[in-house]
C-alpha cells in the first residue's frame, strides 16, 4: 500500500478539511468532536470465521433462528456451499459483516439503520418504513424482509429493541447484529456458542482479542498468521468479518 | 386560419365538455371497474402484508418499482414534448400541447403512488419527511417527484387559464360557471395579462425540463448507487432520462390518436402531426439504442465478476427472450415501422408507439429483476414471478390514466384554443361578432 492512498485515507483527508471549515464557523461542534475522540469507543466488535473447520452443519443458523424467533427462511447467518474452480468445495457461513462504511446505512431514508459506538450496524424496526433500499444496497445479501407475520416471542411481554429485535416486526427489515444483547451480558453470540467445530470467533478490535468459546487469541496476530481475508474487500465497505480460507481453497474464486 | 376554421376549432375543442354519450359512460364504467379491482388488490395487500406479492428475500423489488419508473417515465415524455415544442416555437403544436400536458399529469399521479404501494409499512410513509436523511436516494426521489408534480400541475394549469375563461363565457350562469370563473382567475385577455401569462408559461417550459431530468436521474440513482452488477453504471441517469422521453412520446402519440378519433379532431390533428411526432420518436429511439449499445459494450468488453452473470442472463440466459423481444420487437422494428414512407402512416406510427411502450416496460423489468436476482453471495440465483395482486394493481393503475384523461377532458377543452389563436393569429375581424366575448375584453 506504500505510496498509494486508500479510499478511506482520501475520505479521511477530505473529511478533515471539511471539519476544519466547520470548526472555523462552529466552534462548539469542533469541541464536541474532540471530546468524543478522547473517550474513543470501548469495543469494536469483529468476527473471524475459520473455513478450514466449518463442516456446513448449520448449527449456527439454527441457534440464531431460535434466539431471535425467526422463520426458517430467515438465515441471518447463512451457510453457503461454495464450489471452487478446482472442483473442491467448502462451506462459508455469512453473517452480517457490520461494515465500517456500510452501504445499507447510507441509503436508509429514515435512519432506521444506524451504527453503534461498538461498531455494530443495527436496525430500528420501530422506524423502518420497509422500502427495502438497504436490501438492494447490501453487497452481501445479509438483510431479510418480514413479508409475513413473524413468529411471536416466547416471552409475551418482550418489547423489541434494535439490540434484541424480538419479535420481528412485519413489513420491516432485519439482520444479524452480532447478538449484542448477549455480549452485553458477557455471553457469546448464539452462532459462536452453537458451533460444534469452534469455527466462529467473536472478537474486539480495541482490546485485540477474539474467542471461539474454547480458546482466546490475540485478534491481530490470529488474522495475520492465518492470512485471513475479508469478503469483497475491494468494494471498500470495510467488513468486520474475517475469513480464514479453507484447505486448498483459492483466494480468488 | 380563416374565421370558419377558427370557429370549428373552438367548437371541437369544447365539444366534449359536459357531454356524456354512451361511449363516454361505457369507458368510464369499464375503466372505473379496473381501477376498483386494483384498489381491492391493494387493500388485500395492506391487510395481509407484502407476502401476497411475488417478492422474496432475493428479489425484493419487482413490479411496483418497475411500474414507478415506467409511469413516471411516460409522464416525463408528455411534459417534455410540450416544453420542447413551446421552446422551439413549433407552430404545429397548438392542438397537441393540452393532451401532452394532461397525459404528463395523469401518468405522474399514477407513477408517484407506486413507491407507497411498495412500502412494507405504508403507515409510516411520512417518516420519510419527519426523519429525512439527505444521503438517501429515496429522499431525493421524494423531493424530486413532489417538485416535479407541482411543476407539471402548474404547467398544465397556466395555458389552461384563457381557455377556462372561454368556457366560463360560453356557459349560462350556473354553479359550474362560477367554478370556471374562479379557476380563470379573472382572465380577460388584456395585454398585461397576456404578457404575464406568456412569461409564466415560458418560465415553466424552461423549468419543467431540468425538473423532469432530475426526477428520472434520481430514479436511476436508486439503482446506480448500489454495488449490484448491471446497476452500478454511470450511464444509468441519462439512459433513464432518454428511456422516459421515448416511452412518453410514444404514449403521447397514442393518446393523441385516440382523442383525435373519439372527439373528431381529424381536421386539426393531421397526418403532419403524426409525421412530426414520429420524427421525435425515431430520434429518441436511436438515441436510446446508442446509449444501450454504449452501456452493454463497455460492460461486456470488461466482463467483471459482478456484471458478467447479469449480462449472461440477459443476453443468452433466462431473461434472453424478454431482452430480444424488447430489442427487436420493442425498439428496432417499431422505429423502422415509423420511419418508413408510404400509406397508413397514422396507424403505423400508433402501432409502433404501442410496441415501444410495451418494450420500455420490458426494459425496466430487465433492469430491475435480473439485477435483483443476481445473488450477492454469488451462488444461488433468485426467482421472481408476480402474483395476481401485483398484476391487478398494475392493470388498475394503468386504467387510471385514461380514466383521469377522459374525466379531465369532460370538463376542460381538449385542444388549447388560446394557443391556437396565439400561433395562428386572431381571426379576421368580419366575424368579430362570433368571437366569444372574452376576446373583445367583455367581462361576465
Amino acid at each position: 500500500m506504500a505510496g498509494q492512498m486508500s479510499r478511506r485515507q482520501l475520505l479521511g483527508t477530505l473529511g478533515g478539511l471539511g471539519t476544519g471549515v466547520l470548526a472555523a464557523g462552529f466552534v462548539p461542534i469542533a469541541f464536541a468532536e474532540a471530546e468524543a475522540a478522547e473517550t474513543g469507543p470501548k469495543r469494536q466488535w469483529a468476527m473471524v470465521i475459520d473455513l478450514r473447520k466449518c463442516d456446513g452443519c448449520k448449527a449456527c443458523t439454527k441457534a440464531c433462528q431460535e434466539t431471535h424467533h425467526l422463520p426458517e427462511s430467515f438465515e441471518w447467518i447463512k451457510v453457503f456451499e461454495v464450489h471452487d474452480k478446482q472442483g473442491g468445495s467448502f462451506f462459508m457461513p455469512r453473517p452480517c459483516f457490520q461494515c465500517e462504511n456500510a452501504p445499507c446505512l447510507k441509503v436508509c431514508p429514515v435512519a432506521a439503520t444506524f451504527k453503534t459506538n461498538d461498531g455494530v450496524v443495527l436496525v430500528d424496526q420501530d422506524r423502518c418504513i420497509g422500502c427495502r433500499m438497504c436490501m438492494a444496497a447490501c453487497p452481501y445479501g445479509a438483510r431479510y424482509f418480514n413479508y409475513g407475520d413473524p413468529p411471536i416471542a416466547s416471552n409475551p411481554f418482550q418489547r423489541p429493541t434494535p439490540e434484541f429485535p424480538v419479535p420481528q416486526q412485519k413489513g420491516t427489515v432485519g439482520k444479524c447484529m452480532f447478538c449484542v444483547h448477549r455480549s452485553a451480558n458477557g455471553e457469546l453470540p448464539a452462532c459462536v456458542d452453537a458451533c460444534g467445530m469452534k469455527a466462529i470467533w467473536i472478537g474486539d478490535l480495541v482490546e485485540d482479542v477474539a474467542t471461539n468459546g474454547d480458546e482466546t487469541v490475540r485478534l491481530s496476530t490470529f488474522i495475520k498468521e492465518n492470512d485471513a481475508f475479508r469478503y469483497k474487500e475491494e468494494l471498500g465497505t470495510g467488513p468486520r468479518v474475517y475469513y480464514i480460507a479453507g484447505h486448498g481453497q483459492l483466494l480468488d474464486y | 386560419m380563416d374565421a370558419r376554421t377558427h370557429d370549428s376549432y373552438v367548437e371541437r375543442a369544447m365539444w366534449p365538455i359536459g357531454r356524456g354519450d354512451r361511449k363516454f359512460w361505457f369507458s368510464v364504467v369499464v375503466l372505473s371497474a379496473l381501477v376498483a379491482a386494483g384498489l381491492y388488490a391493494y387493500v388485500y395487500q395492506v391487510q395481509r402484508g407484502l407476502w401476497v406479492t411475488g417478492l422474496n428475500q432475493k428479489v425484493s423489488w419487482g413490479f411496483y418499482i418497475i411500474n414507478c419508473v415506467f409511469f413516471i417515465g411516460i409522464s416525463y415524455g408528455g411534459a417534455m414534448t410540450s416544453a420542447i415544442l413551446r421552446l422551439t416555437n413549433a407552430k404545429w403544436r397548438a392542438p397537441l400541447t393540452r393532451i401532452a400536458e394532461a397525459t404528463a399529469v395523469a401518468a405522474l399521479l399514477v407513477g408517484a403512488i407506486y413507491p407507497i404501494i411498495d412500502l412494507g409499512r405504508p403507515d409510516r410513509f411520512l417518516y420519510v419527511i419527519q426523519y429525512a436523511q439527505v444521503g438517501s436516494p429515496i429522499v431525493w426521489d421524494l423531493v424530486a417527484i413532489s417538485t416535479y408534480m407541482l411543476a407539471s400541475l402548474v404547467f398544465l394549469y397556466l395555458p389552461l387559464i384563457p381557455d377556462l375563461a372561454t368556457t366560463r363565457d360560453t356557459m349560462r350562469p350556473s354553479f359550474l360557471r362560477r367554478i370556471y370563473g374562479a379557476l380563470a382567475l379573472g382572465w380577460r385577455g388584456t395585454i398585461g395579462q397576456e404578457r404575464t401569462l406568456q412569461r409564466g408559461i415560458a418560465v415553466m417550459a424552461v423549468l419543467i425540463i431540468p425538473l423532469a431530468v432530475s426526477v428520472h436521474s434520481v430514479l436511476a440513482w436508486l439503482f446506480a448507487v448500489t454495488v449490484r452488477g448491471g446497476w452500478h453504471s454511470t450511464i444509468f441517469a441519462p439512459l433513464f432520462v432518454l428511456a422516459a422521453m421515448l416511452s412518453g412520446v410514444a404514449a403521447v402519440i397514442i393518446v393523441v390518436a385516440v382523442f383525435r378519433k373519439v372527439y373528431g379532431l381529424q381536421q386539426f390533428i393531421t397526418r403532419k402531426h403524426f409525421r412530426y411526432l414520429s420524427y421525435l420518436l425515431i430520434a429518441l429511439g436511436m438515441g436510446y439504442l446508442y446509449f444501450m449499445v454504449s452501456e452493454y459494450l463497455t460492460e461486456g468488453y470488461v466482463l467483471d465478476a459482478d456484471t458478467t452473470p447479469v449480462l449472461e442472463a440477459i443476453f443468452i440466459g433466462a431473461y434472453a427472450p424478454a431482452f430480444w423481444s424488447f430489442t427487436i420487437g420493442g425498439l428496432l422494428f417499431p422505429l423502422a415501422l415509423a420511419a418508413l414512407p408510404g400509406r397508413f402512416l397514422i396507424g403505423r406510427v400508433c402501432f409502433a408507439s404501442g410496441l415501444v411502450i410495451a418494450g420500455m416496460w420490458l426494459k425496466r423489468f430487465l433492469i430491475v429483476v435480473p439485477g435483483m436476482a443476481e445473488p450477492m453471495m454469488p451462488w444461488d440465483w433468485g426467482r421472481y414471478a408476480p402474483t395476481w395482486v401485483e398484476v391487478t394493481i398494475t392493470v388498475g393503475t394503468a386504467a387510471a390514466i385514461p380514466l383521469i384523461l377522459i374525466l379531465f377532458f369532460r370538463f376542460f377543452p381538449v385542444m388549447s384554443v388560446h394557443e391556437m389563436e396565439e400561433v395562428e393569429g386572431a381571426p379576421e375581424p368580419r366575424h368579430a361578432a362570433l368571437v366569444p366575448s372574452y376576446a373583445s375584453g367583455g367581462d361576465e
